[in-house]
């Protein structure tokens, strides 16, 4: 017969050699574990000639300190030097005032940890869009989509660097529970209407110079710079694929500059729309806790206006409107992405606390986790039961970021139950998203980032105005620091709850978030296409795939690759 | 000498390389192709909309043999790769006019 697979089997020679050689390696092993239990059962063995050594050197210098011993229980934990409290003055010796300056210089250390260490969990969310978008493109365009998520990281730090910080935050008083004093980030342009101050965009902190030259401040920045690329890698998921990178590149400057901090001063930074309250008696003004609005609804503003600028991807709808879906390259990286973005998340809402010692983070973390897994469920019995699909993972997936997306602004400020509900509409609300934009608005979204991002973000401060039950947030925005509502100590409170004023200020809050991005992005959008000659690839280029003509390497290199089934063809 | 060019299911290809084993034919080359006959495809449904896969994965068995084994051959790819489902595949013959063994450089029904 023509072909044998003729695999050279091993001799006889040295199959011997093989049994015997593994057989040593497997005794070598045994004689190693015996050796280290030795020693660990030795080491452990209450040892009389060392007891009595020890006493026998207490008893003949009596004087000498105590020796260290190695504390297994933390029952002694403080006695080293580095934890002993300083004292102030040598002479009176330790007093309550150094120990009470000592717990108060260790809430702040516990809230900068905290800061920090949730600021590096919200940073790892960069791997999980990179990998979200990236699976849910096509194999051709994967170095590219990946390159996108990849460059954002470091163009939006330099647009946040240099003045969007300062935007953002220069005017805001900064974090006291950081340990930064209220003058130092002070300096905010303003305006007087009707009487009142409105508060427009801070003007303290470029380049982090040496006004702002603070340990707090610093943490804040960490914190609020991995907030701002969370907006800004939400454009690249639903523009991906034909999105010319030398415009992507321009639009990575302008995000962390111009585009991402305006508004978050407006809500985070003291401006007028956090102001609603104090001004005009709108509730606690703006109240947005994680980023529904400031975060996400930015992004999805963003990523809508650019999807309908740059265009649907050739091959996506047929010249009498039906639509040829783009099905993934990968479904395993886009829920392997997913999964990091819910874990990311519990440093995203938790964080926003920038504080350890606020209790609070634990139901904030348990209402994170509730909505986003609701919200999957929720979305998983939409498309079985009234749409009649498959469970389509990627919907699925969309589903779980949208509970999560929904539940950012509201977290701190409901119980449990509230987060459900506001998952389960969040995980309804996505599918019905895609289906509208793919169908009647023809934005050609590759990843969901407008459903997933900009609706629920709506979604998410609107149903804050709705839930806050009113036990978290007493004095928010400045506004009932005493009492509010005639209740000492009521927090944040939504319609359900008897506070309709608070919901109006909501729905300011999303009309304003909606008009500001979607002019500025109109506006970078068209100037980074003109600079760049155009913010899309060329049809051919398309067509091939944008990881060789605009990335000069292909995401999967020496893999066969059938362009053919991935690209639509229009009729 | 004939060349059996067969397509079928992925999960029948264990049952038809072991079943052409059985006759005495050990060697053979296989590849993943794409295609449609009489049932054109099916649809599927991605983000709520159907679309129609036309082209659906395959593989494709080749086989030389003997004319006198023909018969034999594909008789047992049949046998093999049934379901009795649309789908199943087919088969088709062609007369080859060359073989040679590259190792010995023999050529015809001694290089099969």
């Amino acid at each position: 017969m023509s072909v044998r697979a003729d695999n050279k089997n091993p001799s006889d020679a040295e199959i011997e050699f093989m049994r015997v050689f593994s057989g040593a390696v497997t005794l070598r092993c045994w004689i190693f574990v015996a050796a280290v239990s030795g020693l660990l059962i030795v080491g452990n063995l209450p040892s009389p000639l060392f007891a009595q050594e020890t006493a026998s050197q207490g008893a003949a210098a009596p004087a000498s300190p105590p020796a260290v011993q190695p504390d297994s229980t933390g029952t002694h934990g403080g006695a080293g030097n580095d934890t002993t409290v300083p004292v102030a003055d040598a002479k009176a010796g330790l007093t309550i005032k150094d120990v009470a300056d000592r717990v108060g210089k260790n809430v702040i250390s516990i809230n900068i940890v905290w800061t920090l260490i949730t600021g590096f969990l919200v940073m790892f969310m960069q791997a999980g869009f990179a990998l979200v978008e990236t699976g849910l493109c096509r194999a051709k365009n994967s170095a590219h989509t990946m390159a996108m998520n990849f460059m954002i990281y470091p163009l939006g730090m330099l647009g946040f660097y240099v003045c969007g910080f300062a935007f953002m935050f220069g005017g805001g008083g900064g974090a006291p529970a950081l340990g930064t004093s209220t003058a130092v980030l002070d300096s905010m342009c303003h305006f007087q209407f009707l009487g009142k101050t409105f508060n427009l965009i801070g003007l303290k902190g470029f380049f982090l110079g040496p006004s702002v030259y603070d340990c707090g401040v610093f943490a804040l920045f960490l914190f609020q710079m991995v907030f701002m690329d969370t907006t800004a890698t939400i454009p690249t998921g639903t523009m991906a694929e034909r999105w010319k990178f030398s415009a992507f590149v321009l639009y990575g400057l302008c995000i962390g500059t111009i585009m991402y901090p305006v508004y978050g001063c407006w809500v985070w930074g003291g401006g007028w729309l956090a102001q609603l309250g104090a001004n005009f008696g709108l509730g606690h003004g703006t109240v947005d806790f994680a980023g529904s609005s400031v975060v996400h609804m930015q992004g999805g503003v963003i990523a809508l206006i650019g999807g309908w600028m740059i265009g649907p991807r050739l091959g996506k709808y047929n010249k009498d409107g039906s639509i040829n879906p783009i099905p993934p390259h990968s479904i395993p990286m886009v829920m392997l992405g997913t999964f990091i973005l819910a874990f990311g998340w519990f440093g995203f809402n938790p964080g926003s606390t920038l504080a350890g010692t606020d209790d609070r983070i634990a139901i904030v973390a348990v209402n994170t986790m509730m909505a986003g897994t609701t919200a999957a469920l929720a979305t998983y019995l939409w498309m079985v039961g009234p749409r009649k699909m498959k469970p389509d993972p990627s919907m699925l997936c969309n589903g779980m970021l949208a509970g999560l997306v929904a539940i950012t602004a509201p977290c701190a400020f409901v119980n449990s139950i509230s987060a459900c509900v506001i998952g389960i509409v969040a995980g309804v609300l996505v599918v019905e998203a895609v289906f509208f934009i793919d169908r009647v608005l023809k934005i050609d979204d590759c990843v969901g980032a407008i459903s997933v991002h900009g609706v629920n973000g709506l979604w998410g401060i609107l149903s804050l105005g709705l839930f806050a039950d009113g036990t978290y947030g007493a004095g928010w925005n400045g506004v009932g620091a005493d009492s509010y509502m005639g209740v000492a100590g009521k927090g944040v409170t939504g319609l359900f709850y008897g506070d309709s004023s608070q919901f109006i200020a909501q729905c300011i809050g999303g009309l304003a978030c909606f008009t500001y991005l979607a002019i500025i992005s109109f506006i970078v959008f068209k100037v980074t296409g003109a600079l760049s000659g155009g913010l899309r690839v060329s049809p051919e280029d398309e067509l091939d795939g944008v990881d060789l003509p605009e990335m000069g390497v292909a995401g999967y290199s020496g893999f066969a690759m059938d362009k053919a089934s991935e690209t639509p063809h229009s009729h | 000498m004939k060349k059996i060019e067969a397509i079928i299911r992925h999960f029948k290809l264990e049952d038809v390389k072991s079943a052409l084993v059985e006759k005495g034919i050990s060697g053979m080359t296989i590849t993943e192709v794409r295609g449609f006959g009489r049932q054109k495809g099916h649809t599927e449904m991605y983000r709520g909309t159907e679309y129609r896969v036309d082209f659906v994965p395959k593989v494709k068995v080749e086989v030389v043999v003997d004319d006198a084994k023909l018969h034999t051959a594909t008789a047992a790819i049949v046998k093999a790769a049934q379901t009795g489902q649309i789908g199943d595949g087919k088969i088709f013959v062609s007369d080859l006019e060359e073989s040679v063994r590259i190792r010995t450089g023999e050529t015809g029904s001694d290089a099969i």
